[in-house]
């Protein structure tokens, strides 16, 4: 498997994103900077980061999405390559308009650090074909602004058409434990084409036994296993 | 801004927090009446903030060398090795009376100042702590304070990106009126690859990197050396505004600059910006410096020699450059969109020559700028002994620990550590909310800890006690979460030194802190001194934190908190039940009575070797360290932490409160298989430590003898206290 990180001068998930995505596929993930206007050829998944890719004193994501390198991005994600944006990174990919919706200020108003327990909503993706029958895990969030939004009919085309990958939930499964009232207890979405997937929590924060926990792990597996069957 | 410069003379000088003989002291080093631009280099080179006038013979007493340490204090901050060709560079200072005036800024520029002491040094921040002061909960100010610097904190290390892990938060009415914010931050470097501040070489030229100077924070380390009163809202204007997203770029800049070789010496700029790094470059290095402020990147309009050379904008650093390797340089500048400017260059003379337009706006010696800085012995006094510690009232033990476990000082800090990532780096082993943070060294099997501490209660009653006490439970905390405790960095938070009680106070704790640090091998290699935290004459209690690091050879000596069903509760070290000053006493009564407890720092270092040795030989499970509260808050929190219940026998001659209740000193909880018990004794008696059984784990309740209290009753109680003194619940 062969993985891209892109990297914004404010970006600071990019080195646990890399040494996620390394350990799993056990080939070095390139970094690429944001001014680069290409991606480095035949890459399989691209990884937005998360972070504050400038600052992001006013919209999340907005800036970032207008660097030199999201446009090759976004020609890559056209052509059906994979593309995983956590925390800012989602927020980069709704801005970018690869994934609809938006990023708010959490309801709470503060910025919240924690584990969060997800259901995993649906299998049915190359980001979480390795959860197995779905269930609950355990990783952490950590933003200001991971408040899910869109418009009515954009969540019921989601839900319809099980683009919704993650929910926050408690740790028994059941509804609540959202920390930032996204809508729907959101926590990550598909693409219509499934290939790319935008989540607030950070799977590359926990999927390492030292660390605590590795439910984050099977993420990557995942994406190691459809490059395998693909 | 006119261009006229106001007049020079004492009165002037005076409004610059200079005293007369301070003012004398200038015109005999000149022979002549100073510039305006010259006055205002002086007042920020000789404040307290930047000169330790007050402090530094005092100082001078720490005990700051040791095998492990590459750089101890003067630079800008600590250095210390780990081992495998690696080092820790750590320091912690305070932004105290920013904070106040305007918390979120005040306290964002607190980290962000700490974290570019660490990364000039050439290191990576890897963790970030904070320890907090704030007045009553009840005080109409505390509630705004607490929820503005801990979203500034949150606001500045989250960006960054570095893992905010510990600290601490303190409720006393004696910061009623001055809040304390001290930041903490460590970073990773090669251990042959720290950069120093010195300059080197004659006409090398002088490099500003970094964000445009602005006029914030103009007098901001003159304004941080002078009490505070009615007129205090005015000083809001020097108060810096920070830019964390800058400081990023700034670090990532830096890093790749010491990298590519392309740095001889670096310097950020912090307290008086321009005039202290250009100083402290210069007087490091024996050379001269001149600086040409036309080139000054510039945020505002006509600013003026004076302003330029005192602004504290943020987010700003000096280096000395290999002429050579200009085009590398300025290739990293540009990749990270940063300004910079050739703003002067060194010179082979004791001089300090800065121009602007086409005149001269200072030229003064440079040595006698730091060199000659006033250094006061102050007068003091010895802190009068204690008062008695009186009747212990009645009070049942499970009443007793429910107030406790639900106390502004004792209940969970979750709402504030929840507001600061603590897991970015995604190295964080132990999180906050244990005796220590532990971050694993990256890309290695070993581990950092983390720790401050400091308990002001006993400070006041007992200088000296108090100073060996904060040591003291900084190295229990590290010894609790496994790691051999390194070296310390010390915050020293205390009122106006010109009161001689008030020097005392500081007399006494630099010594208990210099005979623990001695006693226990934490050299102090860092560190802060913050005076004048007094409003209308009342000063804060004496706070001297006490911030130390760490080492666990193996992330698999840390030691959990939480403990096992079925473990068995051991207590390590002796108890006799010492209740002065106790935080039952404080908490619950509101009485802060009786001495400190004593502390014997050879039993410390005894119990914290023994702790450790368990640890290595497999036999515990779960440590905890006893502070505030003794035994039975420590044994709820450990129940707390680990969700399960736990049961604490009575003692057969204290009395249950003191038993319980009593903070004295050198000791742990910790929890382990029944089967250990007698291996464990035989190492306790062979090193003289006294150990007992004293509970077992299980259940869904905190029995301490014959009281006891639901498990989910306590953590309610510990989880909502903060909320609710933040009036959100």
């Amino acid at each position: 498997m062969k993985s891209a990180v892109i990297v914004f001068p404010g970006s600071n998930c990019d080195r646990d994103m890399e040494v996620a995505l390394t350990q799993t596929a056990g080939q070095p993930a390139a970094r690429v900077w944001h001014k680069d206007s290409e991606l480095p050829q035949g890459l399989d998944v691209v990884a937005i980061p998360g972070g504050f890719s400038f600052g992001d004193y006013l919209r999340c994501g907005a800036i970032g999405a207008r660097s030199p390198i999201m446009q090759s991005v976004v020609r890559f994600a056209e052509r059906g390559g994979l593309v995983l944006g956590v925390c800012n990174g989602f927020q980069v990919l709704t801005e970018t308009g690869l994934l609809p919706g938006a990023l708010m200020m959490n309801a709470g108003l503060k910025f919240v650090c924690r584990d969060v327990h997800l259901r995993v909503e649906t299998t049915e993706s190359p980001f979480t074909s390795a959860y197995g029958n779905g269930g609950v895990i355990r990783v952490p969030v950590a933003h200001h602004e991971g408040n899910y939004i869109t418009d009515e009919a954009m969540l019921s085309r989601l839900k319809g058409d099980d683009r919704v990958a993650f929910t926050y939930c408690r740790p028994d499964g059941t509804d609540g434990g959202n920390p930032n009232g996204a809508m729907a207890d959101i926590a990550g979405i598909l693409s219509e084409n499934r290939r790319i997937l935008g989540m607030m929590p950070h799977p590359e924060r926990l999927s390492d036994p030292t660390l605590g926990g590795t439910d984050g792990r099977p993420l990557f597996q995942s994406l190691l296993e459809t490059m395998a069957t693909a | 801004m006119s261009a006229k410069e106001p007049e020079v003379n004492q009165s002037l000088a005076a409004d610059h927090g200079l005293k007369p003989d301070e003012y004398q002291r200038i015109l005999d080093l000149l022979g002549r009446t100073p510039s305006f631009t010259e006055l205002g280099i002086f007042s920020a080179m000789w404040n307290e903030h930047c000169s330790y006038k007050s402090s530094k013979i005092h100082l001078r007493t720490l005990p700051t060398d040791g095998p492990q340490v590459i750089c101890g204090p003067g630079e800008n901050a600590g250095v210390v090795d780990i081992g495998d060709g690696q080092a820790v560079v750590f320091k912690m200072e305070s932004h105290n009376h920013p904070s106040y005036i305007e918390p979120y800024q005040g306290a964002a520029t607190g980290v962000g100042g700490i974290l570019r002491d660490v990364f000039t040094m050439g290191a990576r921040p890897i963790a970030a702590m904070n320890a907090l002061s704030f007045g009553a909960p009840e005080h109409p100010k505390t509630r705004s304070l607490v929820s503005g610097v801990v979203s500034g904190i949150g606001g500045y290390g989250n960006c960054f990106g570095v893992p905010t892990v510990g600290g601490e938060v303190r409720f006393h009415p004696a910061y009623n009126g001055n809040c304390l914010v001290n930041a903490f931050a460590a970073g990773l470097a090669e251990a042959d690859q720290i950069f120093y501040s010195a300059a080197s070489g004659v006409g090398m030229p002088v490099v500003y990197l970094g964000a445009k100077t602005g006029r914030d924070g103009v007098g901001g380390a003159t304004m941080a050396s002078a009490e505070f009163d009615e007129t205090i809202e005015e000083k809001r204007p020097t108060v810096q505004v920070g830019d964390p997203f800058t400081e990023k770029r700034l670090l990532e800049a830096c890093l790749e600059l010491m990298a590519s070789g392309a740095v001889i010496s670096i310097q950020d700029m912090g307290a008086a910006g321009l005039t202290c790094s250009a100083v402290e470059m210069g007087d490091k290095g024996d050379l001269g410096v001149e600086l040409d402020l036309d080139a000054v990147p510039c945020r505002e309009e006509a600013m003026n020699a004076y302003e330029m050379m005192l602004s504290e904008s943020q987010e700003r650093m000096l280096m000395v450059l290999r002429p050579e390797k200009e085009a590398e340089a300025k290739a990293i500048f540009d990749k990270w969109d940063l300004d910079f400017a050739i703003v002067g260059k060194t010179i082979d003379e004791d001089r300090f020559l800065v121009r602007h337009g086409a005149e001269i706006k200072a030229d003064l010696p440079l040595k006698a700028l730091s060199g000659t800085a006033p250094e006061y012995d102050r007068p003091w006094e010895v802190t009068a002994a204690p008062s008695h510690l009186g009747d212990v009232p009645d009070l049942d033990i499970a009443e007793a620990l429910k107030a406790l476990i639900a106390s502004p000082n004792l209940c969970s800090r979750r709402w504030v550590w929840e507001q600061y990532d603590n897991t970015v780096m995604a190295d964080t082993v132990v999180r906050p909310g244990s005796d220590a943070a532990v971050v694993r060294v990256h890309g290695t099997e070993k581990g950092l800890a983390f720790t401050s501490d400091v308990t002001p209660r006993y400070c006041k009653a007992n200088p000296v006690e108090g100073g060996k006490q904060a040591v003291a439970e900084a190295y229990r905390n590290l010894s609790a979460t496994g790691a051999k405790p390194l070296a310390t960095t010390d915050n020293l938070n205390f009122g106006n030194p010109e009161k001689p009680e008030i020097m005392g106070q500081f007399v006494g704790c630099i010594q208990g802190i210099g005979e623990a640090c001695r006693a226990l091998d934490m050299p102090i290699v860092s560190g802060n001194v913050s005076l004048y935290n007094e409003t209308d004459g009342r000063a804060i209690l004496p706070t001297p934190t006490i911030g130390a690091v760490g080492l666990l050879e193996h992330l698999d000596q840390v030691i959990p908190m939480a403990p096992k069903r079925g473990d068995i509760l051991v207590l390590i070290g002796q108890t006799k039940g010492h209740l002065g000053q106790s935080a039952l006493f404080w908490e619950i009564w509101g009485r802060d009575e009786g001495d400190a407890p004593p502390v014997d720092l050879r039993a410390e270092a005894k119990a914290g070797q023994l702790v450790r040795d368990f640890k290595a030989k497999g036999l515990i499970s779960a440590a905890h360290d006893l502070s505030d509260g003794g035994l039975g808050i420590a044994a709820a929190e450990m129940a707390l932490a680990a969700g399960i219940g736990v049961a604490v026998d009575g003692h057969a001659s204290l009395a249950p409160l003191a038993w319980f209740f009593g903070e004295d000193q050198a000791r742990y909880l910790v929890a382990c298989p029944e089967a250990a018990l007698a291996a464990m004794t035989e190492a306790a008696v062979a090193t003289q430590v006294s150990l007992r059984r004293v509970g077992h784990v299980g259940g869904t309740e905190v029995v301490l003898g014959e009281a006891s209290v639901a498990l989910a009753t306590l953590s309610d109680l510990h989880e909502g206290g903060f909320g609710a003194l933040m009036g959100e619940s």
